[in-house]
């Protein structure tokens, strides 16, 4: 087995350029996948046609609240490209330049004021279905964002009117009179005037009002608190069920070294068992010079330990850059050591069933990139059974329970490791089976 | 059926004490039989042809005799270590040199001294010069000569060919055969499949001759002819009208 060990390192320090792209290429998937599931999307660019004259308010309850906050909140939620007018915004939409286009147009003040007619926004936007449906999706929770805010900026106003009301004073309203006494302090004003006053009718007709104005205040004060939990009926408080809060930066650099470790592993494995098929020396070799499964346990164990190497080496290189537990080394070895010895198991039983490199390496790859992304679909986005089918087929294949393991060991998720650790054994062995199986086939 | 030809003419014992012996030999795939109650002897430094139509059971047999298969039924006196194997396509590594391949093998095989098994054999094949060229460098004639020599590295009683001379030109297969023969001359019993009728008469010293997984035939190439009756010793007529006379194409 030594034997055939430095031969196979001699041909792979041979192969420079299969080695080189053998190497690039999934480290180079591994970092594109690591980086769009750690990177959220960007905002939206977004033109913006502000038609309002400055200075514009919605009033509410005598109270003003300019509409360029509506304006601000719109730009906080997008990346927003000031525009003069809509046919400057058609334009930018038209050349590319900005996604979509939102009109704010003139009369929004008016209308917010008014109890009759809602307020409506103008939003351009063009390009293919996919464009438009991402667009719409982005700026429907841009807007809608924006209108909650502005919401509670009138809400704001309207319970600041109310406690004025309540507490009396100046209400700085034009035509107010001045030092208006507040609907809170009527009551207690009315029952001095009322224990002054002789029983008889102005008694009687004081006491009633002296009943309206304590229901008054009391509901006017209750209508505070309404006006605040209408503004944000649901509030979310979440709780975590499953797991440990894995940070999306770790649990990405943990996809990206799974991506790499299987990718290497397992086309290395295929590769080499298939070019003992290609090189037509498997009949030779197995005529009593080495077992079938000394073969393949000498594949699998070097392209195990080449991935290994290489996947130890990114997670070490990317804990440079990302905050990781390096208490925790020697879990990342088991996790990492096990996946590889599971993808070589995988890469021999591809390679065994292969008659040349070629097509070995195209099986492999073909059933390793759908593994892959397969495992990383999450529970809720799919019908439940198309989950269970694509859980199923994660089960039996090492790619998920690898990224269950690293992940336990990095990031300290849920399952544990041992369960991880166990399920990668197991499927060593089925596979190591299914290998022994591929190789009775000498031609 | 016996597995011994009517027309059997020099046995192995016939040129010395036998070497190899194969007796009632079987194979089947299942329903299919690739070889039924083969029986033959082999003598040191004999070359024997074995040869036949396509499904004949050639390379069935010689696989059986390097120990590639396991026979359903029957028995071979040698064991694989001892039958040196050259498969019908070069079974070598083309991004190793001559030498690298031979060491490889060597050491699998578990020659006593691989440097000096390696030396012998670059000798023998007379591809010293080449033994640092990598194998994807050589010629089809150069790669059959390397192949042969990882065959022999272990120095085996007995050397099983299959079909050798295929892909060589003229020339290589001149070399090549040139090669067998000096191996032969020194006492190494050499079994070769061939569809070269050709080679049988000029370079074998008996023919096995094979069809259906029956052997036919078991004598010289001499008493072949005689006993197929081919005008004007014409060996491929005599083939052809042996194997139609006994209900094969």
């Amino acid at each position: 087995m030594i034997s055939l060990l430095r031969k196979d390192l001699l041909i792979l320090r041979r192969s420079r350029l299969t080695v080189a792209l053998l190497v690039i290429y999934p480290v180079a998937i591994a970092l594109l996948i690591g980086l769009a599931l750690s990177r959220g999307p960007t905002r939206p660019r977004v033109a913006i046609v502000n038609e309002t004259t400055p200075g514009a308010t919605v009033e509410v309850g005598g109270r003003n609240v300019p509409v360029s906050g509506y304006a601000d909140q719109l730009f906080n939620q997008v990346e927003a490209v000031p525009t003069a007018s809509r046919s400057q915004a058609v334009a930018k939409v038209q050349s590319g330049d900005v996604l979509a286009a939102v009109v704010i147009p003139h009369d929004i003040a008016a209308r917010l004021s008014s109890d009759v007619s809602q307020a409506h926004l103008e939003v351009l936007y063009n390009g293919n279905a996919l464009e438009q449906s991402l667009v719409q999706s982005s700026l429907n929770s841009a807007l809608a964002q924006a209108n909650l805010g502005f919401s509670e900026q009138i809400q704001k106003a309207a319970a600041q009117a109310i406690g004025l009301l309540l507490k009396g004073g100046n209400l700085g309203v034009l035509g107010a009179p001045p030092n208006l006494v507040g609907l809170s302090q009527i009551p207690p004003l009315l029952r001095g005037v009322i224990a002054r006053q002789p029983p008889g009718p102005d008694r009687a007709s004081l006491e009633r009002t002296l009943v309206f104005a304590t229901f008054a205040a009391q509901n006017l004060t209750l209508s505070k608190t309404v006006l605040s939990t209408i503004s944000q009926p649901i509030a979310v408080h979440s709780t975590l069920l499953h797991g440990r809060r894995t940070p999306l930066n770790t649990f990405a650099v943990v996809v990206a070294v799974s991506v790499s470790l299987m990718f290497v592993c397992v086309l290395l494995a295929a590769g080499g068992v298939a070019l003992e098929r290609e090189e037509h020396a498997l009949a030779r070799l197995l005529r009593g010079l080495i077992s079938r499964e000394g073969l393949l346990a000498e594949k699998a164990l070097l392209a195990a330990a080449c991935s290994f190497l290489l996947a130890f080496a990114m997670l070490a290189g990317i804990g440079a850059f990302v905050s990781l537990d390096w208490s925790r080394v020697p879990l990342w070895l088991a996790a990492l050591a096990l996946g590889a010895l599971s993808f070589g198991a995988l890469g021999v039983s591809i390679g065994a069933l292969a008659r040349e490199v070629r097509a070995a390496s195209l099986l492999a790859f073909l059933l390793s990139l759908p593994l892959a992304f397969l495992a990383l679909v999450p529970s809720g986005s799919v019908t439940g059974g198309l989950y269970d089918a694509i859980s199923a087929v994660s089960f039996i294949f090492p790619f998920k329970a690898t990224l269950q393991a690293l992940d336990a060991a990095v990031n300290q998720a849920s399952p544990g490791l041992p369960v991880s650790l166990a399920h990668l054994l197991g499927l060593t062995v089925l596979f190591g089976a299914l290998a022994r199986l591929g190789l009775r086939r000498l031609d | 059926m016996s597995a011994t030809p009517a027309g059997a003419g020099l046995g192995g014992a016939g040129l010395g004490g036998s070497i190899l012996s194969v007796r009632d030999l079987a194979m089947r795939y299942g329903e299919r039989e690739a070889l039924r109650e083969v029986s033959f002897d082999a003598a040191a430094g004999e070359l024997v042809a074995v040869v036949g139509p396509n499904g004949a059971g050639k390379t069935t047999l010689l696989s059986i005799l390097a120990g590639i298969q396991r026979p359903t039924a029957g028995s071979v006196s040698r064991a694989p270590r001892e039958v040196g194997w050259v498969p019908q396509q070069p079974a070598l590594y083309s991004k190793l040199t001559v030498a690298e391949n031979l060491a490889l093998f060597a050491r699998l095989e578990h020659v006593s001294d691989p440097q000096d098994a390696v030396a012998r054999m670059l000798e023998q094949t007379g591809l010293r010069e080449r033994a640092a060229e990598q194998v994807s460098r050589l010629s089809g004639g150069n790669r059959q000569r390397v192949n042969v020599a990882i065959g022999l590295l272990s120095r085996p009683p007995v050397l099983a060919l299959d079909e050798p001379s295929t892909a060589l030109d003229p020339g290589q297969r001149e070399r090549l055969w040139s090669f067998i023969r000096g191996l032969a001359a020194d006492g190494t019993s050499v079994v070769f499949s061939t569809h070269d009728v050709n080679e049988v008469q000029r370079y074998a010293a008996r023919a096995l001759v094979l069809a259906d997984g029956r052997l036919l035939f078991d004598g010289s190439p001499a008493a072949f002819l005689a006993e197929a009756g081919g005008s004007g010793g014409d060996f491929e007529d005599a083939f052809v009208s042996f194997l139609r006379a006994r209900g094969h194409r």
